[in-house]
Parts: C-alpha cells; structure tokens; sequence
C-alpha cells in the first residue's frame, strides 16, 4: 500500500496545485497552532500557580487554637485554651497517614517592632520556633551552613537560620554571618545558616526572606513559652489527603483539651489541600477547554480539506475517468485520495506543531529574561504525549476528510467520468 | 475475438429512456481493422464504450477472446480494461502533469510492473511513434498529432488484445490525421485488432471493414479495400 511509486503519484498531484494545496494545509496548520498554543498556555498557567506555591507540600493544613464557642464539661464558652507540644505525639502516635506535624511557635510578625539587635544594628524580623521538618513542608534553599537538626532540639542549642534579608540588614556586605550571634528579644543566637526563599502562599518572596529559625525547644525556654504550641503545620503521606485526615486531628485535640465534640470554631485551621485541589480542578477545566477550542479549530481545519478534496475530486473527475479507463481499479482510486488527504493532513499538521513550538520557545526565552517571580506564568510548555495525541487525531481526520471524497471519485460511471470536460 | 449478441442499450433522461441500441449483432476477429460509422448521434460511441467495459449493456452478450464479459464489478472491469483493451480517445486524454514517458507508463503502473521496466517499455512505445525525443515533455508542450501519438503509444503499451479508438482523428487536421491512420495501419499490420468509430468516409476507407450503425440497429457490415495513409501523407 505505501510503495513509492504511491508515494510519487500523492506527491505529484499535490504538487500539480501548489497554491491550492497550501491554501488547503493552511487551515490545519492554523488548527494544530491553535492546539498546541492553547495546550501549552494552559501548561503555562499551571506552572505559573505551581511555581505560587512555591514547593510547597500541598498535602498540608496549618491549624492553630481558637476561644472555644460552647461551654463543655463545667467550662465556660470563650474560653482560650493553648496547643500543647505534647499534643503532636498524641496525633502522631493516635493517627495513620500523617507525615509531618509540626509545632510551631512565633515572634514578631509583618510591620512588628524590631526586635532582633546586632552590635548597632536593628530590624523587625519573623521567629520562628521549629523542628527540622519544616524545611520539608515549606522548603527553603540553604545558601550557607545548615538547617536546623534534632540534636539543637534535644540540646537545646540557641542557634539560628537566617534569610537573606536578615542577613543583609544586620550584617556588612563583606562580614561571615556564620558562627556570630545575634540578640532575638534580648537573648543570644548563633547563626547556624543562611537561606534563600521563594514567596509563597500569597505571601511575597521580600518578606519570605525575613524570617528567623531557631529550634523549638530553645525558642520555647528563651522566651518562656513553657510546653504551648502556637499553631502547627500537618502533611498527610502521600496515601492520604489532609482533608480527610482533619477532623480526626480535631477530634483529638478537641478532647485533649476539654472541647465540645461539635464545636466547630475551637480549632482554627487553612486547608492547602483543598485550594490546591480546587486550583488543580480550575486547571482541569482550563485543559478541557483548551482542547476542546483547539480541536473546534483542527475541526474547521479539516473540513477544509475535505471541502478542498471534494472540489480536487470533482476537478480530476475525467482524470480519474481515464484512470480507469487504463485499469485503475476504484480501490486504487480510493486510496489514492485517502492517502493524498491524510498526507496533506499529517504534514501540515507538522508545520503547525512546529510553528507553534517555535513561538514557545519563544515565549520561554523571552519569561526567562523577565524572571520576575510575580508572573503567574511559567515554563509553556506541551508534553510529547500531546503532540502524539495531536497526531493522532490528524491520521484520523486526514482519513475522515478522504473518505466523502474518495467516495465520489468513484461514484461516477467511468464512460461519465470520461465525457466531463 | 469479439462476439456480440443481441446488444441493447438505452438511457433514461427523467422520464423519457432512449432506446440507441436495438440488438447488435456483430464479431471481429483477431487482427481485424474495422471502422463502425453513421451519423452523429447514432450509438456509435455507446457501442464502443460497451465493447470497452466502460459501460454496461442492458440485454445482450458479450465475449472478449473467449471470455464471457457479464456481470462485472468495477475491479474486475478495471482489470480486464487493463489486460485486454487500449484506449484512444478524439480528445487524446492525456494526464496533463504528467510526461509523456509517464502517461505511456501508467497502465503499466497499474499492472503492478516496477518503475525501472515500465520506463523502458513505455520508451519503447514512445520510440515506436516516433516521439522518443518528446518523452519528458508535458502534454501541453505537443502539437496534436503528437499527442494522439502519445495516446496510441500508451494504450499499446499494456500490450492489449484489442486497440479501441473514438474519433482517433476528429481533433486533428486531415494531415495529421493521415499521419495518425498510418501509425494505426501499422500496428494492424503487426496484427493487432483495432476498432475505430468514425464519420468521416476517408478514415473509413483506410480500414478494412465498415460496419455502418444507424437507428440503433447494423445495416451494413462489408469488407473495403483498404486504402493506405502512407500515399497520402
Ligand atoms: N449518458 C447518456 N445519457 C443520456 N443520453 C445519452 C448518454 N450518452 C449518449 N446518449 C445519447 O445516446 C445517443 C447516442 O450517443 P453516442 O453513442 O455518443 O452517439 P455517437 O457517438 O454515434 O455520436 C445520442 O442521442 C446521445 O445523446
Ligand atoms: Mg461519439
């Protein structure tokens, strides 16, 4: 079927109308563009929100205690109560599917009073209070030294991971901040390390960078926390979501604590997950429509051809008249246009995917010049699974558009097809 | 060779069916040149078409070399066109983006036969009537009698049993017309069966039997002392 003498006698009649068979690939050529485009405008966006969270793990609620809104058991309603570090055992030994919880305790805060001192200088920074695993709920990048580990939990070590921007503010451009010591609330840290962050979560990437780790147990007995917990950030495994998980979590805490089971405003919590997954089903929709405009467009496209074909059919209909008349059967006939049709639908959709490539890699190019963290797009790309699929719906519509016109090229007797002028 | 029986033919336009062939009776043997003529509207190229399985008949019968032609369907059709018959047509129907070469070669590309002896033959053929050096020339870029050269080079070349040629000449200027009676003549000397369907009596003469169609029916079928074209080009 696919013998070059075939292959001669497509590419010949095609190239017997040069104009007309461009004109014809253009609208699948503009199609696939518009596919491609679209598919990777939609990669593009998600990239971009992705690239907004900043890495973090999406599987994770942040929860913290709120005045109780029920009397219980003899306590009052309005009643203010704390999280207690002995509560993240108790939820890690009571429930399946948590990866991380971790406690977390602060200082300071946006537009706070300076409250970190070093020699002369001052700034008002974020403190936080924090077990090693943090770095993997809210990943940072470690620019010099270390992060913090369990043995300045167990120890007890006043030590501190610094931002940039802490860094910059308290430190001369040519000073080591590594190994010296800075004063949080009138009590001395060594500074262990420097990290580097993306904003995230809404919050910007020049605040991310103000922020102060030192590990939980110091921070709690420098600045007299006792055992209480501010607020905790959880992340379920990967076999379970975190909205599933909470009101186990809350339950437990609830009676932890003396809480009415159904008091549902004791416990105050964000649930990432669940504006993940409705970010996720916005890209979803996004995708869907996308392919549906894009395929509307290869639709209108391969209408075209078919429309082309028929008139290229009725034009060669003496043509093909003769041809039988030498011994072509309809057969041979038949796919003949098939074929003519479907190679003019590959390659022009060929042409599309790679114009459309080029214009991305164009777009790239030009995002990663801007390199502004604020775009809400990132890296447009389309994955070659696209493209395959692509391609596959061009064969199909390549046969599809042949078929009608294939069909007619044979309908017509041959003594008719011969007396057409 | 050919055998016809009781050949009918009509068409039907709306609501009126025109009844052009009444009952054909008529044979040709093997190395026969013979010139069906009559007036303009009188079956002749629907008896021609029948004979070359590019139509159908309604009634009658049908053997080509011995083979009952009935009940065809179209591949079957378009093989036997292919292995038993050449056409040459008054409007020469040459595929105009193709070269000569290749128009001669195409009923051999249906035949399955390769790039490389199909060329060859096909400018053998093209040798033959004398236009080799025209072979990679488009239709367009050749005069008339040289495309009815062309056509009659490619409805040899398939090696037919039976040359079927409409108005071989009513396109050309009575000169070429010679010119394209002797390459005809020639390869009925060779022994090749040649119908040719014609109005005009000087290309009858030239073959060696006139069978004259009127209203449908034959009404005179006889032998001619054939009169050679060479003498008169
Ligand atoms: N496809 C057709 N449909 C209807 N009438 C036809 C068709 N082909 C031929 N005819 C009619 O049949 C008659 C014979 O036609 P034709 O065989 O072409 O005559 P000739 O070749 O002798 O001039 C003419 O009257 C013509 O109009
Ligand atoms: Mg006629």
């Amino acid at each position: 079927m696919f013998t070059r003498d075939k292959w001669e006698e497509i590419i010949e009649s095609l190239s017997a109308n040069w104009v007309r068979t461009i004109l014809t690939a253009l609208g699948v050529v503009w199609g696939i563009f518009i596919l491609v485009i679209l598919l990777a405008a939609g990669t593009g966006l998600e990239n971009g929100i992705k690239k907004g969270f900043g890495g973090l793990a999406t599987n994770t609620m942040f929860m913290w205690a709120q005045n109780t809104s029920k009397p219980y058991k003899g306590m009052p309603k309005g009643r203010f109560y704390n999280f207690k570090i002995e509560d993240v055992a108790a939820l890690k030994t009571e429930i399946e599917g948590l990866k991380y919880v971790s406690p977390r305790n602060q200082l300071g805060g946006f537009g706070g009073n300076n409250n970190v001192v070093r020699g002369l200088k001052t700034g008002a920074f974020n403190v936080y209070g924090d077990y090693p695993e943090i770095i993997r709920q809210q990943p940072m990048d470690i620019t010099s030294g270390r992060f913090l580990n369990y043995n300045d939990i167990d120890q007890k070590r006043k030590v501190a991971v610094i931002g940039q921007t802490v860094k910059t503010t308290l430190f001369d451009k040519d000073e080591k901040a590594l190994g010296d010591y800075i004063k949080i609330n009138g009590v001395n840290f060594q500074v262990i390390g420097t990290f580097a962050k993306k904003g995230n979560g809404g919050q910007n990437a020049e605040e991310a960078q103000k922020e102060i780790y030192v590990p939980f147990s110091a921070f709690s007995q420098a600045f007299n926390r006792a055992n209480n917990v501010d607020w905790m950030v959880i992340t379920a495994d990967n076999k379970n979501s975190i909205t599933d998980l909470k009101t186990q979590v809350f339950d437990i805490i609830k009676q932890r604590h003396t809480i009415d089971p159904s008091d549902d405003r004791a416990v105050g919590n964000f649930d990432l997950y669940k504006e993940f997954k409705k970010i996720q089903g916005l890209f979803l929709a996004l995708n869907i429509i996308a392919f549906g405009v894009g395929i509307l467009v290869l639709l209108s496209g391969v209408i075209g051809i078919s429309n082309i074909m028929l008139i290229v059919v009725k034009e060669r209909t003496k043509e093909i008249g003769i041809r039988r008349a030498l011994g072509a059967t309809p057969w041979t006939i038949r796919s003949q246009i098939l074929l003519e049709s479907v190679f003019l639908t590959i390659i022009s959709g060929m042409v599309g995917i790679v114009f459309a490539t080029g214009v991305l890699m164009l777009a790239n190019f030009m995002l990663d010049n801007m390199a502004s963290a604020d775009i809400m797009f990132a890296n447009p790309t389309v994955n070659i699974g696209v493209i395959a699929i692509a391609l596959l719906i061009l064969v199909v519509s390549g046969i599809l558009a042949g078929l009608i016109p294939a069909q007619n090229a044979i309908k017509v007797k041959p003594v008719d097809a011969l007396r057409t002028e | 060779m050919i055998e016809i029986k009781n050949l009918h033919k009509s068409y039907r336009t709306g609501t009126n069916a025109l009844h052009v062939l009444k009952g054909i009776d008529f044979s040709v043997k093997e190395g026969e040149l013979v010139a069906i003529m009559g007036s303009s509207g009188s079956g002749k190229s629907t008896l021609l078409n029948i004979l070359g399985m590019l139509d159908e008949a309604d009634e009658g019968s049908y053997t080509l070399d011995d083979v009952p032609i009935k009940n065809l369907n179209e591949k079957i059709a378009a093989k036997y066109r292919n292995k038993f018959l050449g056409f040459i047509f008054q409007s020469f129907n040459l595929i105009n983006y193709k070269t000569a070469l290749d128009n001669v070669a195409l009923p051999l590309y249906y035949q399955g036969i390769g790039k490389k002896e199909r060329t060859e033959r096909a400018y053998a053929y093209l040798e033959k009537v004398g236009l080799a050096q025209w072979a990679t020339h488009l239709p367009n870029e050749l005069s008339g009698g040289q495309k009815q050269r062309v056509a009659i080079a490619r409805a040899l070349a398939s090696e037919p049993k039976v040359l079927l040629a409409d108005e071989p000449t009513g396109a050309l200027d009575t000169k070429t017309s010679y010119e394209v009676m002797n390459l005809i003549q020639e390869i009925n000397d060779e022994g090749k069966t040649i119908l040719i369907v014609t109005h005009e009596e000087d290309i009858a003469q030239m073959t060696k039997r006139i069978v004259h169609l009127k209203d449908g029916v034959i009404i005179d079928d006889k032998p001619v002392k054939q009169v050679r074209a060479l003498a008169h080009v």
